[in-house]
């Protein structure tokens, strides 16, 4: 009886481990892959399996499939298992194994798939140093859809879109990734293997493990290519198909090292995981001092002020509103800050939208302010016309333009740019104007200003000359006020 | 913990660490970027990872990564770089991968211009990548809500096993306004379906692929259930001022900012309307939609495109009430009298000016 002869012999060379011990893509024929007779894939992947069961790693390892006649590798390898998209393998790499740094992370892409669609994905992988470990079946043609050209297909190779053969005039020339990755600095193992013959074979077995092994190791980035027979596409006979390996595809992939740097790379150092206690003040969220009670912010009276600071890039047109707005909620008000952002930002123009009002604030836009704060004239000219009648319009210059003259507008007009100058800096002409605007709408407590203040400008000596600014602007305001009530 | 002023970008950030998100992979984009930024600095702080891929295309394939491996992950973009991650969210929805994608819209087609507008809804809401799928949709309208809708889109994501978008318009991004965190964060929890490189998770797989037609067929059905239950369970919207309005102001984001005041304008002269703003895009809030329509006569959608949520008003009211549309583009705002405009024409028409005379006098009597 078989059975009983069977028993008497020791396993010397068994399957490994890392396979399934069927597979559920044949039905019928379960102990078969899907792969075609003389095809190289299934010996990569029992080099593969191999070396994961001789590192003791088959729970820790992830396998990322790609789109390719490889895409069911997740059917044999009984490993973790991710099927990527058409090229993005090493994208999907990179993540999980920074996700997961205790896992072992093996893509194994085609040369459709890592050299043409996913070029980028795998240049950049190798670029940042992924500890990963990348295994490249290179058969210098699309397999899996039936013979297209690739760009490792080899000068004068035909394929079905190229049916004459591939000429360097119209698809240039085969790209070696091998030595195109041996160009970063990054890459701590690079080596060209083939399956032309049983030697070559068992190199290729001792790289794959090498590059697995370098990454149990924790050292980096380590890349496999492997020129592996496709004797259906290349419609030759399974041994006809190894000596081409050998004797064609060689000449133009050269077998060897192209990098080892694993005797000086240390191993890489992977972030801690954080105490949850500790998340909300990394985020700045605990910091800072309570705020006013609300009831302390200036009582009763109704407050709804829309602003709309503009000027010149530079002039700090935006930290304005800002300091406005930080106060007005510093003081328990609403409050909304909006800019003007992109292209205005860069050609020198800049403008933003602010609102404070006790009650909930429905649309953010200032297209009708109560206050307008122009820096300069074109920002004047530019929303003059938007302000509300009886509104305020603050304007850095002495002379107010004539055409811009509302009769039911109030206007303060001054030098505020050479006033800011002589208390010591002319970039502080927002906070002078800033001063003015607070003392007309006389909305918000000192308390709250400075603390906006103290929030937004961290520098001691600018902080000093902002609050000196804000004083004066205060000043100029009430100065300016009693001559009007004079005057009136 | 005290309400901060920040950006609505950086509100996103905080709000998803706080989440237990602890990976972005993203690629910059005005009016994007102060996102990136922000998880740039904050993220490695707390134990997570952010990296800056080489293209839209890669970081979503690495969020595809990440939520294979069971971290809470997210990424930000704006139109174009949605456009380029669209294969990825395919895939993530196929292989039900949760994450969560903000989308800062900006003007298009093409490079557009960098000024806000509304028109990435049908390429986010309708799902710009191949297959039979969804991907649920959230716009906030304040900063707050960019916080808020965050952490909910991170719940959402996890629990539908799909992407969850964030969709705002840059104004919402780019804006300050008083934010306020839960006290507590979230602790980070691997699924069991992950892939994470243990003996637990070794048996598992996620992939997008069921090559027998059969197969496919009903994945796709096991999804289409996912979906009705979110129809379901998920529609939210704020509807102010509907109780007794006879015309219905229908915008999101911004516009839903924009058309409050607008509102608040018109009720006091007297006008019986009222604002639906839609909080999901999808599921779109049908059932909210129906009820308002039982009184409203007639709608009005405000968007800052050329009119894409309007088609889900429409499909929401069936036939059974008028839509009117007003719409702004190119990074221009729809005017108060933009709409206004609309809505005292329409009151016109449907003899609303006794009604409106009488309501007028009403509100100055309650004011007086």
């Amino acid at each position: 009886m078989p059975s009983e002869v069977l028993t008497e012999f020791r396993v010397v060379h068994e399957k490994p481990h890392s396979f399934y011990a069927t597979y559920k893509r044949k039905e019928e024929l379960q102990h078969q892959t899907h792969y075609c007779p003389g095809c190289g894939h299934g010996t990569i992947h029992k080099m593969l399996a191999r070396a994961i069961d001789e590192l003791g790693i088959q729970d820790r390892t992830v396998l990322i499939s790609p789109v390719g006649c490889s895409v069911f590798a997740y059917y044999y390898f009984d490993v973790g298992n991710v099927q990527a998209a058409h090229g993005r393998a090493s994208a999907v790499a990179t993540a999980v194994k920074r996700t997961r740094p205790e896992s072992v992370v093996i893509s194994y892409q085609g040369d459709g798939d890592l050299s043409a669609i996913g070029s980028a994905e795998i240049l950049h992988a190798a670029n940042r140093g992924e500890s990963i470990a990348v295994i490249f079946v290179n058969n210098a043609i699309y397999s899996m859809t039936g013979g297209q050209f690739a760009p490792t297909t080899l000068l004068g190779q035909k394929s079905t879109t190229t049916p004459l053969g591939r000429s360097a005039e119209n698809e240039g020339y085969p790209l070696r990734m091998s030595e195109l990755l041996a160009t970063l600095e990054a890459p701590v193992y690079i080596e060209r293997v083939g399956l032309g013959d049983n030697k070559e074979i068992a190199q290729a077995s001792r790289a794959i493990r090498r590059a697995v092994e370098n990454q149990v190791r924790g050292l980096g980035f380590s890349f496999i290519e492997v020129l592996s027979p496709c004797p259906t596409i290349w419609k030759l006979s399974p041994v006809d198909s190894q000596r081409w390996v050998r004797e064609v595809m060689e000449k133009t992939y050269p077998l060897g090292v192209l990098r080892d740097r694993t005797k000086e790379r240390q191993p890489r150092v992977w972030p801690e995981e954080v105490a949850l206690e500790s998340i909300p003040g990394i985020l700045g969220l605990t910091d800072g001092e309570a705020l006013l009670p609300k009831e302390l912010a200036t009582a009763g009276k109704p407050i709804d002020l829309q602003v709309r600071v503009a000027g010149f890039g530079g002039q700090g047109v935006l930290l304005l509103g800002e300091v406005l707005a930080e106060a007005g909620l510093d003081a328990g008000l609403e409050v909304s800050w909006l800019p003007s952002y992109g292209p205005e930002m860069r050609s020198g123009t800049s403008n933003c939208h602010v609102r404070l009002s006790r009650e909930a604030i429905d649309s953010p836009l200032v297209t009708a302010p109560n206050v307008l704060v122009a820096m300069n004239e074109p920002s004047l000219k530019k929303f003059d016309k938007a302000v509300k009648a009886g509104g305020w319009v603050i304007y850095n210059g002495d002379v107010f333009p004539e055409e811009c003259a509302r009769a039911d507008v109030h206007v303060l007009a001054l030098p505020f740019t050479q006033i800011a100058d002589e208390l010591g800096d002319a970039r502080a002409a927002n906070m002078v104007m800033l001063g003015a605007l607070l003392e007309l709408a006389d909305a918000l407590p000192q308390a709250s200003v400075y603390a906006a203040l103290r929030r937004l400008v961290k520098n001691a000596k600018y902080f000093a000359l902002d609050e000196r600014a804000l004083a004066r602007g205060r000043e100029l305001f009430r100065a300016a006020a009693k001559e009007v009530s004079h005057a009136g | 913990m005290r309400k901060q002023l920040m950006k609505g970008n950086e509100a996103i950030v905080r709000s998803a660490i706080l989440a237990g998100c602890r990976a972005f992979y993203g690629y910059p984009i005005t009016p994007a970027s102060e996102i990136a930024e922000a998880a740039a600095l904050y993220l490695p702080q707390a134990g997570g990872v952010f990296l800056q891929a080489e293209s839209e295309v890669a970081a979503i394939n690495m969020l595809y990564g990440a939520s294979s491996a069971g971290v809470r992950c997210m990424t930000a973009s704006s139109g174009p770089g949605i456009s380029l991650m669209q294969e990825g969210i395919s895939y993530m929805a196929g292989a039900e991968l949760p994450c969560v994608v903000a989308d800062l819209m900006r003007g298009g087609p093409g490079l557009g211009s960098i000024n806000a507008e509304q028109s990435d809804y049908n390429q986010v809401v309708k799902g710009g990548g191949n297959g039979s799928y969804h991907t649920l949709v959230v716009a906030p309208s304040s900063a707050q809500e960019m916080a808020d809708l965050t952490a909910l889109a991170f719940e959402l994501a996890d629990r539908y096993r799909n992407p969850v978008f964030v969709l705002a318009d840059g104004f919402i991004g780019q804006m300050m306004e008083p934010v306020e965190f839960p006290e507590r964060a979230i602790a980070p929890r691997m699924p069991e379906w992950a892939v994470a490189g243990t003996r637990e998770t070794r048996r598992n797989l996620i992939t997008s692929l069921h090559l027998g037609c059969d197969e496919l067929e009903a994945h796709v059905q096991h999804l289409e259930e996912k979906y009705r239950r979110a129809e379901r369970a998920e529609q939210r919207a704020e509807s102010w001022r509907t109780e007794d309005a006879e015309i219905v102001l229908v915008g999101y984001g911004m516009v839903g900012r924009i058309l409050k005041a607008v509102t608040a304008e018109a009720r006091a002269s007297g006008l019986p309307m009222g604002l639906l703003r839609p909080i999901t895009l999808y599921p779109f809030p049908v059932t909210e939609v129906k009820r308002l329509a039982q009184r409203a006569r007639v709608f009005v959608v405000v968007e800052m495109s050329n009119g894409q949520m309007v088609d889900d008003v429409r499909l929401a009211l069936n036939g059974a009430r008028p839509v009117e549309f007003v719409n702004r583009m190119g990074g221009n705002v729809p005017s108060h009298e933009d709409v206004l405009g609309v809505v005292r024409r329409l009151a016109a028409e449907m003899g609303l000016a006794q009604f409106t005379a009488r309501r007028a006098e009403e509100e100055q009597m309650a004011h007086a």
